[in-house]
């Protein structure tokens, strides 16, 4: 049967196609490919880290690595992942619709994001940055003596390929819903994908000036930034976290979607208090752009202005906390099945809150001051980003891969994986919160000798997740041909984007789908229902 | 802007993208696209407009001082073009509603004449900043701590009115696509929404002038 992978093929069917599904696909090759690159740069200076002294590399070229990992994991994996691979694919097929509002727009942004990380690693590549993925001037702007403009104009364009799917997401949610699909019949998964959007289209323009002024002033030297100059370096930390802040919210919003939608398919249970998990993602989006100054705690700004972001971050805990809360009441007495998918959410669920408490933590004023800038703040945002992020992600990619292949993966080597990611992440990460609260700033390539053990547990930690990523990768990638045939409801999932066969056909349905009852209804609920 | 999709979709037109089931959802989709752009848009100059008013604060002395050095003449004849140019936008829009191909074409013109005038007295204003050794980073010359903080008020002068006019160039150049279009006969009183939303960009880049002339020509000005 005609399919979106079988309707052509050749190398200009894909380079060219204005289909979302494929889009989504040239996405996911993309961003596949820089998290392998911004790991292998996390390898490197793990291994570095296993002896207190500089053997593997020194301070420059330590300097070079983190920043390197820091800029593709965050502007080439992270913030594209959910959004541009899963939204892309599921946005459109979970309202109905045969396509996003602007194909050729959503084309564009994936040839802006390739030439954006064209950019960046070619930077990279001719001799990398060392400024740390922020950028902070004056040392960007005056003392750096790498890749700084081109790296930051690589930023600077990707950008702009965020921006450009976001504003389809924003008008393909409004004007395309399927005949009957009310805001609130809406799946979780395109709330998030909205809150994440509007946080993205809001945020991403005042990153893109902030870098065209620090291009400038280095280019031109011009003083905005610059204290000898009559300018002020603070000025660019607050435009730089009134993007960069937010853009933490773009990160894990989307996985917060995706967990949304593996809990409620794997406990076969409509979602506990649909509505307040939809505003959640709104009231972050909205309060994530609050809060910025806490991380310019001990950057000299008013005190007075450090209290009321303190405060404002520890009300972000609010809906994060009931979306937790909400997923707990979920599984409890529903009918649960450990899937991969499941397993991934029940990690993201542990992890985040553990990400999550201690981000409070960082929001309190007098504690920040004791580990700002230490190994605790790391540990603190891979639990979210890591044990966040990328476990919704994987747990997305499992769960709608019979939907984008049309192949079932192995769910044996699927589960084996998932343990050892579990395990990996663990033993690289907690060990971090220690070395943080015992004083270990980061960003340093030596240390004392004191912190050795938890170090080397950390670094052994690093390669039991790297060889855990490597396995889902083999096995996605043996599954799209050898893995057994999806049906088109493998899960017994209940979105629109499970009433078309797997894979797809190009136009997503057959007749466009009309939605005539609420999200999250299961057959067994809707027996239920009837005997009431 | 919410709107249901008809379950029976209308026959397919030239003009209608598959995506869409009917013009007026597809013209509802781009023209909230365009809003949302204007609001990324809005950001960007914000970021700006924020440096700037935080400078123009610590530093009020002398930003007045400096904005004696701006051209007044040119710069209120420039407003005075961008207005214009505003309306025969509008008024491309009217011709385009109402099925006039003659007037639609000449309004475009004219307007894209209008903003090369804007661009060609813009540049003229900068040359003779150069003249006058006022261009921070290529030959201000910064003696002392006033210096400094005019270079300062030099630097968002130049990014902004410079951001602005690329965003005017940008804006010429769609309009000489429209121009094409509308010799061809494309637009008619049912679909012209591509005039439509390039005027809405033009409008807003006439706004961002609008706040841009006060600040760094009348602002503190006591000459």
């Amino acid at each position: 049967m005609a399919n979106y992978l079988n309707v052509n093929y050749g190398i200009r069917s894909w380079l060219l196609t204005k289909d979302h599904k494929r889009i989504a696909l040239l996405y996911l090759g993309a961003v596949t490919l820089f998290f392998f690159v911004g790991g292998a740069a996390a390898v490197m200076f793990r291994i570095e880290l296993l002896t207190p002294e500089g053997d593997l590399v020194q301070a420059e070229t330590y300097n070079k690595l983190f920043t390197m990992h820091g800029i593709v994991m965050i502007f080439l994996f992270l913030i594209p992942a959910i959004p541009a691979v899963l939204g892309n694919f599921l946005l459109p097929m979970m309202l109905g619709a045969r396509d996003l509002a602007f194909p050729r727009l959503n084309l564009a942004s994936w040839y802006v994001f390739i030439l954006g990380a064209l950019f960046m690693l070619g930077a990279l590549l001719a001799g990398g940055v060392d400024t740390g993925w922020t950028f902070y001037p004056p040392y960007s702007t005056v003392s750096s003596n790498t890749y700084v403009v081109a790296t930051a104009l690589g930023a600077f364009i990707v950008g702009f390929s965020s921006i450009m799917t976001a504003l389809n997401f924003i008008v393909t949610i409004h004007t395309m819903r399927a005949p009957g699909q009310t805001w609130f019949r809406l799946p979780l998964f395109i709330w998030s994908h909205y809150a994440t959007s509007v946080i993205i289209l809001l945020g991403t323009p005042v990153l893109a000036i902030s870098i065209v002024l620090l291009a400038l002033e280095r280019v031109f030297g011009l003083g905005i930034f610059n204290p000898d100059l009559g300018g002020d370096p603070v000025l660019f930390q607050h435009l730089f976290w009134f993007y960069s802040h937010p853009a933490v919210y773009i990160m894990i919003l989307p996985a917060m979607g995706v967990i949304s939608e593996l809990i409620t398919t794997f406990s076969r249970k409509r979602i506990f208090s649909y509505h307040f998990v939809a505003f959640a993602s709104i009231a972050i989006a909205v309060l994530g752009f609050f809060v910025w100054g806490h991380h310019m705690f001990v950057s000299g700004q008013s005190v007075y202005a450090s209290m009321v972001f303190s405060l404002l971050s520890m009300l972000v805990a609010i809906p994060s906390a009931i979306k937790v809360f909400n997923w707990t009441a979920t599984l409890y007495k529903g009918s649960i099945s450990y899937d991969t998918p499941l397993l991934y959410a029940l990690y993201f669920i542990g992890l985040f809150t553990i990400g999550g408490l201690t981000g409070l933590f960082l929001a309190t004023l007098g504690l920040d001051v004791h580990v700002h800038d230490t190994y605790f703040v790391v540990a603190h945002f891979h639990y979210i980003m890591v044990g966040g992020t990328i476990m919704g992600y994987l747990g997305g990619l499992h769960f709608w891969w019979p939907k984008i292949s049309g192949r079932m993966y192995p769910e044996g080597w699927a589960k084996f994986a998932a343990l050892v990611i579990f395990v990996g992440f663990n033993l690289t990460f907690f060990p971090q919160f220690i070395l943080g609260y015992l004083g270990m700033p980061r960003r340093y390539y030596a240390y004392p000798e004191e912190f050795q053990v938890l170090n080397v547990m950390s670094s052994a930690g690093a390669s039991i997740l790297a060889v855990g990523y490597l396995i889902p990768m083999i096995y996605m990638v043996w599954s799209m041909r050898y893995g057994p045939l999806a049906s088109a409801n493998p899960f017994g999932a209940s979105g629109l984007e499970w009433r078309t066969p797997s894979p797809p056909p190009t136009e997503n349905f057959p007749t466009t789908p009309i939605v005539t009852e609420e999200v999250y209804v299961y057959p067994a609920e809707r027996e239920r229902g009837a005997a009431v | 802007m919410s709107i249901q999709r008809s379950a029976n979709a209308a026959p397919p037109s030239d003009l209608l993208a598959h995506q869409f089931d009917d013009i007026e959802q597809q013209h509802d989709a781009a023209s909230l696209g365009m809003w949302a752009f204007l609001a990324t848009e809005v950001m960007f100059f914000g970021g700006m407009f924020l440096g700037y008013a935080v400078y123009r604060y610590r530093f009020a002395g002398v930003f007045a001082e400096a904005s004696n050095h701006m051209d007044i003449v040119l710069g209120t004849l420039n407003t005075a073009i961008l207005i214009g140019s505003s309306l025969t936008v509008v008024l491309a829009v009217h011709a385009a509603q109402r099925d006039d191909r003659r007037l639609l074409q000449r309004m475009l013109a004219l307007t894209m004449f209008l903003g090369a005038i804007f661009l060609a007295i813009k540049f003229t204003e900068y040359f003779h900043k150069y003249e006058e050794t006022l261009v921070p980073g290529i030959n201000l010359v910064l003696a002392n701590e006033r210096d400094r903080q005019a270079a300062i008020f030099y630097s968002f002068y130049f990014a902004m009115s410079g951001m602005h006019a690329l965003h005017m160039i940008i804006g010429i150049a769609v309009f000489a696509v429209l121009f094409g279009a509308a010799r061809r006969g494309r637009y008619t009183s049912a679909y012209h929404t591509p005039v439509e939303l390039a005027g809405l960009y033009w409008h807003f880049v006439d706004i961002i002038w609008i706040f841009l002339f006060p600040l760094f020509y009348l602002l503190g000005r006591h000459q």
